[in-house]
This record gives C-alpha cells, structure tokens and sequence, in this order.
C-alpha cells in the first residue's frame, strides 16, 4: 500500500480487460490490468466511468472483490441487472482489450486488514459478497489463522457467485465456514424452506457478540438493513458493524 | 432497481479527489442531531456529478458534492465537525 500514503490527486487510470469469466447467467467477473496499480485492501472499491462518444459520461463505485497479492490484476465482479446502463455493457458489451476508466482504490471503513485477529463475521447478499470475497481471498493468501464465517444470502442455489471457490476454501483455509440463506428456491433436501435472512440464522451461524467479531454486511439496502438490525438485537456492538448497501428500493 | 453504491462509502472517489486522505474513514457529527458516526455511513442520494449526503438517523442534508467540468462544490452545511485521524 505504498502508493496510498503519498498525498496526490486521485487520477483516472486507463484499464485494460486481459480475462473474463461468467460466475452465473447475469453475472460476469472482469479481470482488469491497471497500470501503476498501487495495491489495494480486501473491501477497497473503485470508480469507473464510461463515457459515450456524445460525451456523456457516467460512473459508478464497484467493490473489487480479488486480493492483492502484490503485482498483476484486479478483479471486479458485476451483476446485470435489468435497467442497469453500466452494468448491462459491462456484462454484455466490453470485450476483451477494451480500455475503461477506472480510478482507485477508495474507501478506507469498509476494509479488513490482515493484522486483525478478532473473528470476522461477513454476511453477503447476492453480489455484495464480492468485498467479503475480497476478505476471505486475501486471508487465503496470508494464510490467516482468524476465524472467519460467511452468511450468504442468495435467490437460488444457480444464483450464488463463486460456488466452486468457496466450496474449495472451506475444505482448504481452515477456520473458514460458510452457511447459504436461499430466499427463493432452495437445494433439493436443504433442511429448511427458503426464507430472508433470520435472527435463527445469525445466531446459530454467526459468532456469539461475546467474541467481539468484526462484523461486515454488504448486499441491497434491505438485506443489510435487515442483517444489521439482527446483529445488534442479537448484542453485537454497533461500532463493529460495517455496512455497505447498494440497490436503491429491492 | 439501481446498480450503485448508496452509502457514503460511494462517496470515497470524489473525496479523495479533493483531499489528500480517506476522508469517508473519518467521524462526522450532524448538525441536524448530533449522531457520530463515520462518513461511509451516511446515506446517499443522486450520483456524480451531484451527490447529497444525508445523516441515517435525522436524514438532514449533511454534506453535497457538485461536479461541474472545472470544479467541485462542496457544501458541509450539515457538519458540525469532522474527525480525520492522522496516520502515525
């Protein structure tokens, strides 16, 4: 993070798409080549903008959901959605050797560091997950010892971004466990019907508030305001509940 | 159904374009009751090139950022104070 502690002017920087994968139907993740990348934290998020060749131009703030291992790439996760005009060409659209503008990293609350050793507790909805997968990456790489659990909320078992990678790191990082909320659709012989995110949930899947875990929630403005609420009913201190919401009413 | 952030952490590019640290880190008290709580928690409306931040409890307009082609307005009427820490 050496880049960071010198003060000058954020700038727009010309990145180039190098890969790119399909994690669900509607949701692809880009990997970005950044020259001069000064490195970023698991939870750090970056602008891009677009501009048309009328010249308008329009940006919006996506968590970069890959760790820093110290040199290559960064990778953003993007779901379409139905009237996004950004993510749409983002998913659809932006090929391979395109150039986009893109300028971070930014925001320095809703980011874990690798020198905390409190217990993490992530709960994600749908693609907010992509930050805290950014956490559980970067923990992976360190070899991190902290006990982490991830709450993933998701529509249907189809709907859940990197299935396969998560399955993987809960056999392979020890101290990593994951529990799935399915809202609409659930795996054949899944314990229970589909439901929102519940009190139940979080306290049998969560960390006790007596642990003083690290509380990260990020997905649509309800799911977080929901899975907060639950967090604090439940004792956890609300000075380490970070949220990050995005969507504006669904 | 938008596709952007809508917490002040959003607001972390536009701001750093301005000062010379992460100023969404920072503590801010609202004028309109008093809450403390960091910049990252405020609620956003809009996006660049207007953004208004309001506070999530009183929902008083905290701060706005205006993004005109040559240059930025920044108005804190809601702020009663900002809290940067300094990185030893």
């Amino acid at each position: 993070m050496a880049g960071t502690a010198v003060s000058r002017r954020l700038i727009w920087r010309v990145a180039t798409l190098v890969g790119a994968r399909m994690e669900t139907p509607t949701a692809r993740t880009l990997v970005l080549q950044v020259p001069d990348w000064p490195g970023h934290l698991p939870g750090q998020h970056v602008d891009v903008r677009l501009t048309a060749p009328d010249g308008y131009s329009t940006q919006r703030s996506y968590s970069i959901a890959s760790a820093w291992p110290g040199d290559g790439t960064i990778e953003l996760t993007i779901q379409r959605l139905p009237d996004g005009e950004v993510s749409t060409y983002l998913t659809d659209i932006y090929r391979i050797g395109d150039p986009i503008e893109l300028r971070g990293p930014v925001g320095g609350w809703f980011v874990w560091r690798t020198a905390q050793n409190s217990p993490v507790l992530l709960l994600g909805g749908g693609s907010g997950v992509a930050p805290l997968m950014a956490m559980i990456r970067a923990r992976g790489a360190v070899r991190g010892r902290q006990p982490f659990r991830l709450i993933y909320s998701v529509r249907t078992p189809q709907d859940a971004l990197f299935a396969d990678e998560l399955a993987r790191r809960v056999r392979d990082d020890p101290g990593l466990d994951l529990r799935y909320v399915y809202t609409r659709k659930t795996p054949e012989a899944w314990p229970e019907p589909p439901r929102r995110i519940g009190v139940a949930t979080v306290n049998t899947y969560g960390w006790p508030p007596e642990f003083e875990p690290d509380c990260f929630v990020c997905g649509p403005t309800s799911f977080v305001e929901t899975a907060a609420d639950i967090l604090v009913a439940l004792g956890h201190n609300s000075q380490k509940i970070k949220t990050e919401r995005f969507g504006g009413t669904s | 159904m938008t596709d952007f952030m809508v917490d002040g952490n959003a607001m972390a590019g536009d701001l750093r374009e301005i000062f010379a640290m992460d100023v969404t880190a920072a503590t801010v008290i609202c004028a309109g009751c008093g809450l403390v709580g960091a910049v990252a928690t405020l609620r956003l409306w809009g996006h660049p090139p207007g953004i208004v931040a309001r506070c999530p409890q009183c929902e008083e307009v905290v701060l706005r950022i205006v993004r005109a082609p040559d240059r930025v307005f920044l108005d804190l009427r809601g702020a009663l104070r900002i809290e940067l820490p300094l990185p030893s």
